[in-house]
């Protein structure tokens, strides 16, 4: 799976859960203070691409996901 | 912003705002037009676990409130707190968006039974694919609380966000305690009412297992017939309603169109069975005369009263003895209506979906029809409208009021009062 594939794989989740337009979902942008996600619904959508992409998120390194770069980044190791 | 009136007594409070979306209609106006227009929300359910039950009817919500509050927003939230911001931006809206300071605008939304939809879907959840699963939004979608919380984000409103329940009587001492924020000064405007979303097939099974629930699955928009000696219980059904409450100074300082006052409240408990309402209906009379005494009304004032009457062969002849007993000889003046017997029952929604149809029952001084009253109890001493009836303002000159009964199981009872607003 190419870093793309993951990337609009993660917007189409984000959109989903948190109605931002998966446009809007690229990668430099911080989930928290540029698409304004939650912690509960980040919590949906860290289980959301575990179940699409088949990689396990623990939570100690969910918080650690700033970026939708950083989960492409992590996704894109355990894939 | 005074704590105390100028003229040293409690502060009035008024009512510039309603919204509601019923089984009748998805806002204010469809809603009330049914209501004259005599109309049943009752409906045959097609859902498949209804082949189960020995109850087939109810009256879901005419609009779906996904539809309204938006997708993602709807997935955090319940059923019930989605019909109750419905209902909360009906009236915002119509009592003109006001600028309030947040720490002077406050919330009492509530609800009987609070999220159950979430709650049922979240344990199959739970059960068939695990915790990890489930929804982190299911706590705030399962909690009674979730609709005060959800408005109160909504609006600002800081002065404090309540959700009192008391069964079926929540939305209406929902409204009451609304009133009572604004006379101790707590809040200038406060945004008060309840809402249900209950029919799943556990409630349905609960309700009729208690042999509380009509069975009239063949004539769906007959089955709710309050006082007709052919009822066999209550019809479930769903909404919410919500009221726009505010002080008179605060309301005539913005220029605010004003529908009535929202004269009083009066609460009792029956002490007596938790599902069954105490015989003697003592409680209820006293509701409702405590409700005249704390509106300073006398009796005589009272010319339509919004009933309870679920459509129990039990509770509607306890009630209407009540009624007849509270108000005395003003009784015979007083047009009685059962507007159940369109919406179906919306548990702690209908207190104030029934404050609402008060409100404007005051406003075009008619009162709702109680449809299929085809042939009532024997010994009915009470004026029931079977189809809306002009009010006639007291002969006196005095204001016009009208009341809303309210009770839910654990014996509770509330009744409220609006009159007419006369001016400054």
């Amino acid at each position: 799976m190419t870093d793309q594939e993951i990337l609009s794989g993660l917007a189409e989740i984000v959109e989903e859960i948190a109605g931002v337009p998966a446009d809007e979902v690229t990668p430099e942008k911080s989930f928290v203070d540029d698409l304004d996600i939650d912690s509960l619904s980040m919590v949906e959508i860290a289980v959301a691409a575990q179940d699409k992409f088949g990689v396990e998120i623990p939570d100690e390194q969910l918080k650690d996901l700033k970026t939708v770069q950083d989960v492409v980044n992590f996704v894109s190791k355990g894939v | 912003m005074s704590k105390a009136d100028p003229a040293g007594g409690l502060l009035s409070v008024v009512v510039t705002g309603l919204g509601a979306t019923t089984p009748l209609g998805g806002d204010v106006t469809s809603t009330w037009s049914a209501m004259l227009a005599g109309t049943s929300g009752v409906r045959r359910i097609t859902e498949e676990w209804v082949d189960r039950l020995p109850v087939k009817i109810a009256a879901p919500a005419a609009v779906d409130p996904v539809a309204v509050v938006g997708r993602v927003q709807a997935r955090r939230m319940d059923r019930c707190e989605q019909l109750a911001l419905v209902a909360a931006r009906e009236a915002w809206a119509d009592a003109g968006a006001p600028t309030v300071d947040p720490w002077r605008l406050g919330v009492v939304v509530t609800s009987g039974i609070g999220g159950i939809g979430s709650t049922l879907a979240a344990y199959d959840t739970l059960r068939d694919k695990g915790w990890d699963r489930i929804s982190p939004y299911t706590v705030p979608m399962l909690m009674p609380n979730g609709a005060a919380g959800w408005i109160s984000i909504e609006f600002g409103a800081r002065a404090g966000a309540h959700a009192l329940v008391s069964a079926c009587a929540s939305g209406a001492e929902a409204i009451g305690y609304g009133i009572d924020m604004i006379r101790s000064g707590r809040a200038d405007v406060v945004l008060a009412g309840g809402a249900e979303a209950a029919i799943m097939a556990l409630n349905l099974g609960a309700f009729a297992v208690m042999r509380a629930m009509s069975t009239r699955n063949d004539e769906p928009e007959r089955a709710s017939r309050p006082w007709d000696k052919g009822r066999d219980g209550f019809v479930l059904g769903e909404g919410a309603g919500v009221v726009v409450l505010e002080s008179q100074a605060h309301a005539l300082a913005r220029g605010a169109r004003i529908y009535a006052v929202a004269a009083g409240a009066g609460y009792t408990s029956d002490a007596y069975h938790i599902a069954h309402g105490a015989p003697d209906g003592a409680g209820v009379e006293r509701a409702i005369r405590y409700c005249l005494d704390d509106a300073g009304l006398s009796a005589s004032q009272v010319v339509h009263v919004n009933a309870h009457a679920t459509s129990t062969p039990e509770g509607d002849p306890l009630e209407a003895k009540a009624i007849q007993s509270a108000l005395g000889a003003a009784a015979s003046g007083v047009i009685v209506s059962a507007t159940k017997s369109m919406t179906g029952h919306l548990l702690g929604g209908s207190g104030a979906v029934e404050s609402v149809a008060c409100i404007l029952a005051l406003r075009d001084r008619m009162a709702p029809p109680t449809i299929n009253l085809d042939d009532p109890d024997d010994d009915m001493t009470i004026d029931i409208a079977t189809k809306p009836r002009p009010l006639t303002p007291p002969a006196d000159g005095s204001p016009m009021a009208v009341l809303n009964d309210s009770f839910g199981f654990g014996g509770h009872n509330v009744a409220l009062a609006f009159t007419e607003y006369s001016g400054g």
